[in-house]
């Protein structure tokens, strides 16, 4: 694998960095008005197909039994400085897919999850999976109009998470507000990622 | 003989359809590159141009290397050319194998731990 510069560019043609947030949250939360809203263009489409990969990627008997789903995405994409690129993926909001994730999570800076007060619950597979796998995550509570307002400690104690894990209120149409949020995540995964022990520690 | 309008009525095919040719044929059936691993956000460019009479690269590598002209992730190929992210990666096996692109693939996971990489990020999404 090619980390860091690739070298075979000769230098002619700098790449940056790529890096991935996921924008999860219930179907209708605001994932791709929120994606759409900080990105520089409107948000693409791309369809990938995901494998069920929980058995183990080499493990030849499990073939037969291992599922593939086809998922689209609505992405999007920031560029910062020439230096680095962030794409922001909005993840399949069906909670049938809850296995696809995995694959999506891998390598993720962290996430965003997108609540609706009015549908809190539908944000919960979401924060469930982000808590099991470490992967850092916010939750932005996503401010619709006509929707009563709640207290964000209210918000939080509805969702039982951690005191540490940011709870923000976001209007996920304005790009300021948007670009808050993902402050907000970046600052919270610099935090978390140096306190808790490296992925290939844990599984040893 | 049947005249084109004939033809015409027999016509099955729209845009709702999809495309007359299916991504298996792009690719030859294959579903794995042969070189490369390609994650949706590896970033791909194109390093040089091919000769009108390049051997073996079909219509969509060529297409690949005119949108890699500047860098662009795997997604971003997919989606421009409205074709699965599978079917990008196998024509992007080929283009590295015979060197028309350079890759970069993400950092891994256990390397985003450096506090440097976040502060810059922060202070580029801040002065966005």
């Amino acid at each position: 694998m090619d980390f860091g510069r690739s070298e075979r560019g000769g230098g002619r043609k700098r790449i940056p960095s790529a890096i991935k947030i996921l924008i999860a949250g219930g179907f209708g939360a605001g994932k791709t008005t929120l994606v759409g809203a900080v990105s520089e263009t409107t948000p693409l489409r791309t369809e990938e197909t995901l494998t069920n990969r929980s058995v183990g990627v080499d493990d030849i008997s499990g073939v037969e039994a291992k599922a593939t789903t086809t998922v689209a995405m609505d992405f999007g994409r920031i560029t910062i400085k020439d230096q680095y690129v962030l794409y922001l993926f909005g993840t399949p909001g069906q909670e049938r897919f809850w296995f696809v994730w995995d694959e999506l999570a891998l390598g993720a800076l962290g996430a965003v999850v997108l609540a609706d007060t009015r549908k809190l619950a539908d944000c919960f597979p979401s924060v469930d999976f982000f808590e099991r796998r470490g992967t850092p995550f916010v939750v932005a509570v996503n401010c619709f109009e006509g929707a009563r307002q709640y207290a964000l400690d209210e918000v939080r104690m509805a969702l039982g998470i951690a005191p540490s894990i940011p709870v923000i209120l976001c209007d996920a149409r304005k790009r300021d507000s948007g670009k808050e949020v993902l402050i907000n995540l970046v600052q919270h995964a610099m935090l978390t990622r140096g306190k808790r022990p490296r992925p290939e520690n844990v599984t040893s | 003989m049947r005249s084109p309008e004939e033809f015409n009525e027999d016509r099955w095919l729209d845009e709702e359809a999809g495309p007359i040719v299916r991504p298996y044929v792009m690719t030859r059936g294959r579903t794995e590159p042969t070189r490369g691993k390609f994650d949706l956000i590896s970033l791909v460019v194109a390093t040089r141009t091919p000769s009108p009479v390049e051997i073996g690269l079909g219509p969509e590598h060529l297409t690949i290397l005119r949108l890699c002209d500047d860098f662009l992730s795997v997604a971003e190929i997919a989606a421009r050319m409205d074709l699965p992210a599978g079917t990008i990666r196998v024509l992007l096996g080929d283009l590295l194998d015979r060197g028309f692109i350079d890759v970069q693939e993400p950092h891994p996971e256990t390397e985003l731990d450096d506090d440097c990489f976040y502060q810059a990020v922060i202070d580029g999404l801040r002065s966005l």
